[in-house]
């Protein structure tokens, strides 16, 4: 298959855009670079498959039809996509609402490692105390 | 039967708890009936017994069970020994001891994987219950586990077994691989397969590991954290002996290989000398013994790891000995501690005077353990001497060996039982029949089969027939005056003196377990520096190292796969050219928009241009989807937008910008350098030109892609309506959050219900938002409300044949439900929607299942869809398929996420404003008011 430049071009614009907006902090940026990246991840596996006349039986000959095998796994995406949309928005509210930002903060356990492996120490998990 | 035994013991660990806390602590002796059934099986039956039942067939895996010689004395010491200790447990805990139910259960389980260790003939098998007994140890090491002593000796012996025991996981893999199979008795009858040294190097690592030999010793002495029962069992009789059986086991083909019998020699010789030697300097008596224990492995390595006849006869004969004898005094211990309280032989004073039978009990188990005629230990000494006569080194090693057995006997001896000068002589309440009939009944077993030696000689000799060597060599209690009589003598005459000449100092920790802490703490560092190295615990940064690796794997691979013959087309149509730059302009300005609500609609034009360059390639589907899902996410941005700021948070310094932009760039080069690679580079013939006809034919549609939707990836599609359903339910629970919000809503709907009146047409009167709403709005929302739901049923049902069904539907009636509430604000939408979501996805997911089972109950596949052909009176004939109800599910779910997402983000978010504007409102009017 011959493939189409407009497409190619979208397809590489969609996800430079999204991965920008992904590494930032703000939790409805992320959000929005995940639905340009979403985007262009569904554009790419369309590309897969031929282009041409709907895959409606009857329609058009079939040798014209475009492929719709990819359609089929992109609609699930679609839809998927949605509702990932939706959690995440309350996920950004709720953040917003407890603590006046949308940020995503550094891992509190993460960072308690770093500052262990800074000083040169031990997680301790071999217990020396006893219970009470 | 042997299946039978296994089956039984792990009935009964499953029922030990329960019925413990039934009964109390006579259930132990309902639960030793298990193993001594097993025992008395044992002792009528003689081996060879052999059983296969299939069990993972597609690997060759079975469960081989086998009984020869060494696994049936394994079996009657593991079982024997098993019943006694439980019986003894029952008067050594005390009454009502909560953790007895655990215990037993543990102990049970233990019992059963060690009982399976035994009888596994297939080497897979034999691991699997090898792990288990590691586990079900640890369980027991730890059984005090608010001691912290007890959970670091658990987890050290955990960790050195169960490294032991991969390592000759490993060795097993290469001799079954070499050989063609894991049954060790067709292994065992062929010749030595390929590569059997190193697996026989691994395969001593784990035994010697198991049997805390050298340099893995530290681990056992530790190991005596556990109750004193436990200890008697683990520690001395079963699992360690795990170890030495394995080497007795596999000794008749691997002690071919050349590494083998040096490395047994040498570890168990030094084990013999230092457990010895670190013996006699223990206060505590357990230690004592748990020092004698490793001490007396040692002896039992070279004894089966020596591979010659003799050598092998004596010791089977020692295997039993030393589980009786040790068996014998760890139970006396545990008498002393809870009699007395204490098990330090400094405090312990005039005990023998006051427990004399206790006394004599343990005095003979210690005459077993030196080697005092007539009993059974003599027995096995004096072969095993007979077997190295020729070989100086090794003798003097058992000799010397045997001499310091001798010192730290009597030390045990005078420890527990003499009256010492100065200390005041103990007078602790006897100890009934029941605590004292089980270690008296083992020693005394000690005695019998020593007198018996003849006929141990008989049931041992087909083992030890196994191995090369002369065959002259017998156990017996008389052989006439020769060097194993007369070194006998001597060892017991040095050892005495060895007791008597010094008083030793005490000393603890061995240099190995030193080692192994310094190990330990080390590998938690380098665990510490790892993680602090590559978990930074920040998103963006966890983010930017998977893209780096997508751009540094994709790029190399796309620039060595080059160079890629394949031409290019500008586009199909000049439209696509149009909606590619619309889109691309979009998503450029919307990466560098600092406004929330800039950035959304970017984004969301950014989707309409997507779901037009659908159109163009030939997805109407898609395409309709997307124009639908693109719509209700814009309204769900602007519900949460509205309450948050309006610009984004403060940008990140230049530096990391400009990273993140180089990242992006690279990124976005490598998935279009990908699609175009990847594209051109598709030669295969697509599996979706054969979905056309059965598309019509079974699947009963013209919608290729619809009908795969409910047909063919049924099963996708119901994974995802799941979804749907746990992220609308998601949604809802992080939106209603303060308490009574449950009800709250009920009650809300309930408004609706319960007026029996319809009320006003338009709800704007009672409405607290009438100022922000337009009349106009709401009429004409409610005039379209009902066109637009009956469109979406009709896009439901046409979607078999024309681009729709019911994604597309439930999404359009979704819509008509975001109009009435953007129209007339949360009143309006519970009078459109008067049901509670939850029910409408209950309702919906089961429509779904119930669509998947109604096909399985009428003998097709779930999910299977059949065509069917009804003629009703007014409609006239109807042909459907039966996956239509299964796209009804879908609808139902995909409007009542809709639905979920208005009454969260939408109704709760207006609601929680509202409050909050109000107790603003209320808190100024407070402060206007004079004081």
């Amino acid at each position: 298959m011959t493939p189409n430049l407009v497409y190619v071009v979208v397809i590489g614009v969609l996800f430079a855009a999204g991965v920008s907006m992904v590494l930032e902090r703000s939790l409805t940026r992320v959000l929005m670079g995940m639905i340009l990246l979403g985007n262009g991840v569904n554009l790419l596996i369309l590309l897969g498959g031929k282009a041409g006349s709907p895959p409606i039986v009857g329609s058009s000959p079939q040798e014209e039809m475009a492929d719709p095998l990819p359609q089929i796994m992109i609609l699930t995406a679609i839809v998927i996509t949605l509702g990932m949309t939706a959690f995440l928005l309350a996920l950004a509210y709720r953040s917003w609402a407890l603590s006046g930002h949308d940020e995503v903060q550094d891992d509190v356990e993460d960072r308690r490692i770093m500052q262990l492996a800074e000083r040169d120490e031990g997680s301790g998990i071999d217990d020396t105390e006893d219970a009470r | 039967m042997l299946l039978a035994i296994l089956v039984l013991h792990a009935a009964a660990a499953l029922l030990a708890p329960a019925l413990v806390r039934r009964i109390g602590n006579n259930a132990l002796y309902v639960l030793a009936l298990v193993p001594a059934a097993t025992f008395t099986w044992a002792l009528v039956r003689r081996p060879p017994v052999a059983e296969t039942y299939p069990w993972v067939p597609h690997l060759g895996m079975d469960l081989a069970l086998r009984l020869g010689t060494l696994s049936w004395l394994m079996l009657l010491i593991v079982s024997g020994i098993g019943a006694v200790v439980l019986a003894y447990c029952a008067r050594y805990f005390p009454d009502g001891d909560p953790s007895l139910g655990r215990f037993a259960g543990v102990f049970l389980g233990f019992a059963a994987a060690m009982t399976g260790l035994v009888i596994a003939d297939d080497l897979l098998l034999l691991y699997v219950f090898w792990e288990l007994t590691t586990v079900f140890s640890y369980l027991l090491i730890g059984h005090r586990g608010e001691h912290a002593a007890g959970r670091r000796a658990a987890m050290q012996a955990l960790v050195v077994t169960t490294a032991g025991g991969l390592a000759m996981l490993v060795g097993f893999v290469m001799l079954g691989h070499g050989a063609g199979t894991y049954r060790w008795s067709d292994i065992v009858a062929g010749p030595l397969p390929a590569g059997s040294a190193t697996a026989a190097v691994l395969i001593l690592a784990g035994a010697l590991s198991k049997s805390a030999i050298f340099p893995f010793s530290f681990w056992l002495p530790a190991a005596m954290a556990a109750p004193t029962p436990a200890s008697a069992y683990l520690h001395a009789a079963s699992m360690v002996k795990a170890g030495v059986f394995l080497l007795g086991l596999l000794g008749p083909l691997l002690a071919l290989t050349e590494p083998w019998r040096p490395v047994a020699l040498v570890a168990g010789a030094v084990t013999l000398l230092l457990g010895g030697w670190t013996a006699m300097r223990q206060h505590d008596l357990k230690l004592l013994l748990a020092y004698g224990t490793v001490s007396q492995l040692g002896l039992l390595t070279i004894a089966l790891g020596a591979a010659g006849r003799a050598a092998a006869l004596a010791g089977a004969a020692l295997l039993l000995a030393h589980a009786l004898f040790k068996a014998a005094l760890f139970l006396v211990v545990g008498v002393v501690d809870r009699l007395t309280g204490t098990r330090d032989l400094r405090e312990l004073s005039g005990l023998g005077r006051r427990m004399p039978v206790l006394a004599a009990v343990a005095a003979l188990a210690v005459a077993s353990m030196v080697g005092v005629p007539p009993l059974a230990g003599f027995v096995g000494k004096e072969t095993l001497f007979a077997a190295f006569e020729h070989d100086p080194l090794v003798l003097s090693a058992l000799a010397a060996g045997s001499a310091l057995t001798v010192a730290y006997g009597l030390r045990f001896l005078w420890g527990a039982f003499a009256r010492k000068p100065g200390v005041q002589a103990q007078s602790p309440p006897r100890a009934g029949f029941a605590f004292l009939a089980p270690a008296a009944l083992l020693a005394l077993t000690g005695l019998a089969a020593g007198i018996g030696a003849s006929w141990l000689d008989g049931v041992l000799t087909p083992y030890a027939d196994l191995f090369p060597g002369p065959t002259g060599d017998h156990l017996a209690l008389w052989h006439g005056f020769n060097l194993p009589l007369l070194l006998s003598g001597v060892v017991l005459a040095v050892g005495g003196a060895l007791f008597a000449l010094k008083r030793w100092p005490a000393r603890r920790l061995p240099a190995a377990e030193a080692v192994y802490q310094r190990l330990m703490a080390a590998l938690d560092r380098a665990a510490v520096e790892v993680t602090g190295a590559t978990q930074r615990g920040s998103l963006p940064f966890s983010l930017g190292v998977i893209l780096l690796v997508l751009v540094l794997l994709g790029a190399s691979t796309l620039l060595l796969t080059g160079p890629w013959e394949t031409g290019v087309r500008l586009w199909d149509t000049p439209l696509q050219l149009v909606a590619g730059v619309v889109v691309a302009a979009a998503a450029l300005i919307a990466a560098r928009s600092r406004r929330r609500l800039t950035a959304m609609i970017l984004v969301g034009v950014c989707g309409y241009g997507v779901a037009v360059l659908f159109v163009l390639h030939g997805a109407p589907d898609l395409a309709l989807t997307q124009f639908l899902v693109e719509t209700v996410t814009i309204v769900m941005f602007v519900l949460v937008l509205r309450r948050l700021p309006v610009r984004f948070s403060a940008r990140p310094l230049l530096a990391s910008r400009v990273i993140r932009s180089t990242l992006a760039v690279a990124t976005g080069l490598v998935a279009a350098g990908m699609a175009y690679v990847a594209v051109g580079g598709r030669i295969a013939v697509p599996i979706s030109g054969d979905f056309a006809e059965p598309a019509v034919s079974y699947g009963g549609g013209h919608n290729i892609v619809n009908v795969a939707l409910v047909d063919i990836r049924a099963w996708d599609t119901m994974g995802e309506i799941s979804v749907l359903v746990v992220a609308a339910t998601g949604v809802a629970s992080l939106i209603f959050r303060r308490t009574g919000a449950l009800q709250r809503r009920r009650a809300e709907r309930g408004t609706t219900q319960v007026q029996p009146e319809p009320g006003p047409w338009l709800r704007a009167g009672d409405n607290p938002e009438a100022g922000r709403q337009s009349i106009i709005l709401q009429v004409v929302a409610r005039l379209l409300f009902h066109t637009i739901v009956l469109f979406s049923v009709y896009l439901l049902f046409s979607g078999h044949n024309a681009p729709g069904g019911g994604f597309a539907g439930g999404l359009v009636a979704g819509l008509a439900l975001t109009t009435r509430y953007l129209a007339g604000g949360r009143r309006e939408l519970n009078a459109a929607a008067p049901v509670d979501a939850g029910l409408v996805l209950g309702a919906g997911l089961l429509t779904a299942v119930g669509t998947g089972a109604a096909a399985l109950l009428a003998g097709g596949q779930v999910l299977q869809s059949a065509l069917l052909d009804v003629h009703l009176p007014v409609l006239g004939h109807i042909h459907f398929a039966t996956s239509v109800f299964f796209d009804i599910g879908v609808y139902l779910i995909v409007v009542a996420l809709v639905l979920e997402i208005l009454r969260s983000l939408g109704a709760e978010l207006d609601r929680q404003h509202d409050v909050a504007a109000r107790e603003a409102k209320r808190a100024i009017e407070r402060q206007k008011e004079p004081v």
